[in-house]
């Protein structure tokens, strides 16, 4: 992993790329970049410019007050901001040397490898096993203890197994909701991504339940690179390796986390991480 | 006054206000079955209506009721679940849009005898189908559809979007979240829709005397080929149901036993309709307990 500080990386005159764009080796750091990206919604500019590289098998924190822009951003990596009408995205957004924010893109395929876990947990009305099994299943794995194998295996990796490997046929809304959100994980690992974008995911639980989602998210960047999205800056302060501080649509700095919170350069930052706006 | 008495008057008139609707209500239905049950027997239920002796039955009647249900139903639930997805998830939110939707709403206040004289004009002369089966289910569908449609669209918005938004993250595509997570997930309100316009079309007269006509043909119930003329399956041939036949006795009947024909009718139209009703409703939610688990 890169030892030194990644400084924010002004993108010159490159404002719209839209072709398919290959990167040289750089792709063997970094699990997702994106470059010159711009979301516009109707007239509305909502993301400025963003040129951020995210590392492999790392912790991303994107931090920043009310309505920067963070959720938009993360939306835009896994082209969830298709769904929305009015929702213009340009840009790059580059992952395994291909600009998935080009109209050839695979979208299905995008959201196979990159996953989403959302702000309230939002299982499926079915029992547990079918959460989980629900993204394979529907990718072609029809063999019945393939997917039980599949299922078994997301549940601990989400250190959801043993509290409910007695109960996987009951339906997914009987749990508790720090348990709910653990199920969401297992049900984006169970297909298996690259990279895993969480979008405040303990913003809507307790602190015990948060505090599981906090070890479980450091044991699975291991073998996940993990982007997410939180309010709470000592959540990012203790978890993430990189933070980036969003304003406005714009990202104001960037760094490794330990520098960003200890001794930011930018005047805005040190404003936000001292409370003192936000 | 003061809020204490003020709180005790209001409660006490909300409980009499729902007092006298169910006193209503189990009035007329209290009336129909006190004086229609005891004229059901075997032989009122199926054997066919005189003419001019006493002593008739209703049988053919009630399996053109269930027989035009089932017709109508088949037509109108593939239409309405294709409509309603569409409202719900594929139409943009433009001017066209709410266009359909204040023409679907025009649609759903039209009288029943208006519905029944365009099918006439449509299905029975112009189409040249004559007094048919299959006259009668079109009429129908058209006056169910509106009322099919704004309920399954209004089950599939009740689904939070966050359902849809975790299937599409999964990669799958939107029709795909559509039939495995939003339309289970919708079920009961759909089938609570689908109960509603069954009822409204089994009770139905008005579309029906000028599409489905007024007779029916002396039907054999051991032909069961939808072809031929005496066959209780064929769609073509005119099929008077037990609502229309009520009203037929009672405004043209000559046998003189038009009052026990008519109350019993009256009542198994009633029953008919409840049994189906908590039938519905049994299946609809033993199949969304095994969609859903729970």
């Amino acid at each position: 992993m890169a030892t030194q500080t990644m400084m924010y990386k002004k993108s010159n005159n490159s404002k719209r790329m839209a072709q398919l764009k290959s990167v040289s080796n750089q792709g063997k750091e970094f699990a997702m970049e994106t470059e010159g990206l711009y979301v516009y919604y109707g007239k509305k500019e909502a993301i400025k410019n963003i040129s951020l590289s995210f590392p492999k098998n790392g912790v991303t924190a994107l931090i920043g007050p009310s309505g920067c822009g963070k959720s938009t951003y993360l939306r835009s990596l896994n082209r969830m901001n298709d769904e929305i009408e009015n929702c213009r995205i340009e840009g790059s957004i580059i992952y395994k040397g291909v600009d998935i924010n080009s109209p050839m893109a695979n979208v299905f395929e995008v959201r196979k490898q990159i996953g989403m876990v959302f702000q309230r947990p939002n299982p499926f009305a079915k029992s547990i096993y079918r959460n989980v099994a629900y993204g394979p299943a529907h990718h072609g794995i029809k063999n019945k203890s393939k997917l039980d194998e599949i299922v078994e295996d997301s549940l601990r990796k989400a250190a959801l197994w043993d509290e409910v490997k007695d109960k996987l046929h009951q339906s997914a809304l009987a749990l508790s909701g720090g348990q709910q959100q653990r199920l969401c994980i297992a049900r984006a690992l169970a297909m298996n991504p690259d990279v895993l974008l969480l979008d405040e995911p303990a913003s809507a639980l307790d602190p015990v339940s948060t505090g599981k989602i906090e070890e479980l998210i450091g044991e699975l960047k291991k073998d996940y690179s993990i982007i997410i999205v939180t309010h709470n800056m000592q959540q990012a302060a203790r978890i993430s390796d990189n933070t980036a501080f969003f304003y406005m649509g714009e990202v104001v700095e960037y760094g490794e986390t330990e520098q960003i919170f200890t001794n930011p350069y930018n005047e805005q930052t040190e404003n936000y991480i001292s409370g003192n706006f936000g | 006054m003061n809020a204490k008495l003020a709180d005790r008057i209001a409660t006490i008139v909300f409980y009499l206000i729902a007092f006298i609707i169910v006193l209503v209500l189990a009035s007329l239905l209290g009336y129909v079955l006190y004086h229609g049950l005891p004229k059901l027997s075997w032989h009122f239920i199926t054997s066919p209506p005189q003419i001019f002796k006493p002593g008739g039955g209703v049988g053919p009647q009630l399996f053109n009721s269930f027989y035009l249900l089932v017709l109508t139903m088949i037509i109108t639930i593939p239409l309405s679940l294709g409509a309603g997805i569409y409202m719900a998830e594929y139409a943009k939110k433009n001017a066209f849009t709410d266009f359909i939707r204040t023409m679907i709403e025009v649609l759903s206040s039209l009288p029943s005898i208006v519905v029944g004289l365009f099918g006439f004009l449509f299905f029975v002369i112009y189409m040249g189908w004559g007094f048919s089966i299959l006259s009668g289910s079109l009429a129908l569908t058209v006056f169910n559809l509106p009322l099919m449609v704004r309920v399954v669209e209004e089950s599939i918005n009740n689904i939070p979007r966050q359902q849809r938004e975790a299937g599409l993250a999964l990669g799958v595509s939107r029709w795909e979240t559509m039939t495995t997570i939003i339309l289970p997930a919708a079920l009961p309100g759909i089938i609570t829709g689908v109960i509603l316009a069954s009822g409204r079309a089994f009770g139905e007269a008005a579309a029906l005397i000028y599409t489905a006509g007024m007779s029916t043909p002396n039907l054999d119930f051991s032909n069961w080929n939808p072809l031929s003329p005496t066959s209780p399956l064929n769609p073509m041939r005119p099929a008077e149901t037990l609502a229309v036949h009520i009203w037929k006795i009672n405004g043209e009947g000559i046998i003189p036993d038009i009052e026990a024909v008519s109350d019993g009718a009256a009542a198994l139209l009633l029953l008919a309709i409840l049994i189906f009703n908590l039938g519905a409703r049994l299946i609809g939610s033993l199949v969304y307990k095994k969609m859903t688990s729970s």
